[in-house]
């Protein structure tokens, strides 16, 4: 292909990626090491306030923002270097928790926190993905024709729900007087309060998480199985290679690329999960690192943003998730170029 | 169908214009307001559409849109609705204007007492106040004989006898949902114990004697609730007394008509209001006092303004009051307080009196440090001494991003 040709072709796409995807990088990298307040006075106010009846006044010192000639608050952007990094980190505690050789300590700052839960909950909900998803692929494989078009089309439910409607349905099965929490309470005999447990919080998530998420491996893999090699299969099964042998050994062998793409793409979503923790309002119980980030994004009342310290949690979770698909980055790069 | 549809749009279209002969003048500008949600900004906001061409948005997260939304220019909205939290960043960043003018013209029904006025500028005009104060089963209490709590120890009494008793699941709700509404509950018990949230120089001052005593309080009161409470907000509560799951609660007073909700409530006639229980002896209720009212944009035309204005004043006449009556404690003339308001008013008319909630940046980071970390106290992972430390630790690091700290 000719060099302009080419360029024709990838332009485009190469645009948009730098106005996408690397320009707004670089604007939260340069934002996580800066700081931009607005300048303060301190300031006597009087402010008054109705009560019932009367009005009550009070003159109190206040800290208010400076206004210039325009109206605008009047900003500063100062360079920090790692200190919104430290921030996030959990700073003064986050070295004492490691000087006392503290877990407990450690696992109290919200950093530490939902990076405990974002892997546990990622690396858990992998195998139960796969092994659910190849499950289901092979149970509609070998279906009769005439049922297979409806089989494909339920398992394919969980997928097509928008995320926090699933979550809110599974919320509300075990929330509160749930009826799964009715039926429960009724055949042990025992009061339960599911939202009170962390664990039991937890399991939710990560229950839902693998509902929603294992239609997709199945029909990734279900499109594999179509592709085994019929011949290959009847050698082995003349060979005499049982059920289990012909999927360990021939099945699960050419199905392989497709199973390090599934888990690329899970370990991506999974560590960047969100909707769990809005889904089943667990944020006293488990955060997640994206959680985080929308954390230090949402202003107060007061209208207070944390923009340097939410730019450097992004970055963090980028570099964890940088980590974290090393491994199986490398395995398909070995196998393309030993292609 | 289409023609259907056609006959309810005429319909409407008739009702409207009925609807409109009820405002004094014919509003021609476009105007649009932000608000929260709830019942009584949703019976202002009709009444202010009565006028004509005003469109109404109630959204319960205005308080994260409004600051953006009044700083553009031209601002996206004429009108705000605010509460004494919410009206911060606007008065800060100077994205409403004073209303002396336009009181001195067309407020004339306004009284004195519900001009907000920050450093003698009229800013914003109050509508209703809100508190948290004890709602109460007036039922179980008259049959088990019970005196209704003034103070905290008091509801840990009556909630021992409810118990005893097993009346209902839980003796008491309380919002203490993670967040936002957690902090508050703390904010009330700790400013009850006679707490203070900060010093002069914005150091934050939580960790204190108020503080373990508001946390070991809290604590106390958990264990007549549902487990779950760290998912409870108002509404789950309003709820929970709906569906006569709880006796006792410190809720919003703006909730109170939703008791006597014959569509959705259970317990209709059945829940009573009290002044909320004092905290320690001597000391004012453990609550703060909310107001709720409107503000007017500065980025917009001088005409703009005084329309929405006019149409606002129109919103909060004595019509709507007298058609609206229980959906608020309104400081508009025409109001009668019911049944439901006599907490509240006593609440607000207590001596000493609760403080109003204080909107300052430095409270709003103080909110959100305290709700941030106050869960690990309540799921025991924390002692009360160091979850009020890191408290303060978290403020400090958010003060310092903010620029109140250096």
């Amino acid at each position: 292909m000719k060099f302009k040709t080419f360029a024709m072709f990838v332009g485009p796409s190469v645009v948009l990626m730098l106005l996408f995807i690397a320009f707004p990088l670089v604007t939260v990298l340069i934002n996580s090491f800066q700081v931009t307040n607005p300048v303060f006075i301190t300031q006597e106010v009087e402010t008054c306030t109705p009560g019932f009846v009367t009005q009550t006044c009070t003159t109190e010192v206040k800290t208010i923002p400076v206004l210039d000639e325009d109206g605008d608050v009047v900003r500063v952007t100062q360079w920090v270097g790692f200190s919104s990094y430290a921030n996030v980190l959990g700073g003064e505690r986050f070295s004492r928790a490691i000087a006392d050789l503290d877990l407990g300590q450690l696992a109290n700052i919200d950093f530490w926190k939902a990076l405990r839960f974002t892997l546990t909950f990622t690396l858990v909900t992998l195998p139960f993905v796969l092994v659910l998803g190849l499950s289901i692929a092979l149970v509609v494989n070998n279906a009769s024709k005439s049922i297979k078009g409806p089989v494909i089309f339920v398992s394919l439910l969980p997928f097509i729900i928008t995320p926090v409607i699933g979550a809110l349905s599974i919320r509300w099965l075990f929330y509160g007087d749930g009826i799964v929490t009715v039926w429960l309470e009724a055949l042990f005999d025992t009061n339960l309060s599911v939202a009170a447990n962390g664990w039991a919080v937890e399991f939710l998530m990560m229950f839902y998480r693998v509902w929603h998420v294992a239609p997709f491996a199945f029909v990734i893999l279900y499109a594999g199985l179509q592709t085994v090699n019929r011949d290959t299969l009847e050698s082995a099964m003349i060979d005499g290679a049982s059920r289990w042998e012909r999927l360990r050994f021939v099945i699960i062998p050419h199905l392989m690329p497709l199973i390090v793409f599934i888990t690329l793409i899970h370990l991506m979503d999974a560590y960047r999960a969100f909707e769990e923790v809005i889904g089943f309002s667990s944020e006293s119980h488990r955060i997640t690192l994206q959680y985080l980030t929308y954390d230090y994004l949402q202003p107060d009342d007061a209208g207070n943003r944390q923009i340097s310290s939410a730019s450097a949690s992004a970055m963090l979770t980028m570099i964890g998730v940088v980590i974290l698909l090393a491994a199986p980055l490398r395995r398909t790069w070995r196998d393309q170029r030993g292609a | 169908m289409l023609i259907k549809k056609l006959a309810l749009a005429g319909i409407f279209a008739l009702s409207a214009s009925t609807a409109m002969a009820a405002c004094a003048f014919e509003n021609s500008q476009e105007v649009k307001t932000l608000s929260a949600g709830f019942e009584a900004w949703k019976a202002v906001t009709d009444a202010m559409a009565e006028c004509g061409n005003v469109s109404a948005e109630l959204d319960q997260e205005f308080r994260t849109k409004q600051p953006a939304a009044f700083a553009a220019d031209p601002s996206l909205y004429a009108v705000g609705g605010v509460s004494n939290g919410t009206v911060t960043p606007l008065i800060n960043e100077g994205t409403i204007r004073p209303l002396d003018d336009l009181v001195a013209e067309y407020g004339g029904n306004l009284t004195p007492n519900q001009l907000i006025r920050v450093d003698g500028q009229i800013m914003a005009i109050a509508m209703m106040v809100n508190t948290q104060h004890l709602m109460y089963r007036t039922d179980i209490f008259a049959d088990l004989g019970l005196d209704v709590p003034t103070t905290y120890d008091e509801v840990l009494a009556a909630a021992a006898a409810i118990k005893e008793a097993g009346v209902v699941e839980y003796p008491l709700g309380a919002t203490m949902a993670s967040g936002w509404n957690l902090a508050q509950d703390f904010n009330n018990m700790f400013l009850g114990f006679g707490g203070t949230f900060y010093n002069a120089d914005s150091t934050p001052a939580v960790n204190s004697e108020a503080g373990v005593k508001a946390l070991e309080m809290m604590k106390a009161l958990t264990e007549y609730m549902d487990p779950e409470y760290l998912v409870s907000d108002s509404t789950y509560v309003q709820q929970q007394f709906q569906q006569g799951k709880i006796a006792m609660a410190n809720l919003w007073a703006s909730r109170g008509a939703a008791m006597n909700d014959e569509a959705e409530s259970q317990v209709v006639g059945k829940v009573g209001s009290a002044m909320a229980p004092i905290a320690m002896e001597g000391g004012a209720p453990a609550t703060t006092l909310w107001w709720d009212g409107i503000v007017i944009a500065k980025n917009i035309p001088d005409d703009l303004a005084e329309a929405a204005f006019r149409v606002a004043m129109e919103g909060l006449d004595e019509e709507m009051v007298t058609a609206n009556n229980a959906d608020a404690i309104w400081l508009i003339p025409g109001y009668v307080p019911d049944e439901m308001a006599a907490g509240a008013i006593a609440t607000a008319t207590a001596t000493p009196t609760p403080i109003s909630y204080p909107s300052t940046s430095q409270m709003g980071l103080m909110h959100t440090a305290i709700g941030n970390e106050l869960d690990s106290f309540f799921t025991g992972d924390r002692s009360a001494e160091e979850t009020l430390a890191a408290i303060e630790e978290a403020y400090t690091s958010a003060a310092k991003e903010a620029g109140l700290l250096q």
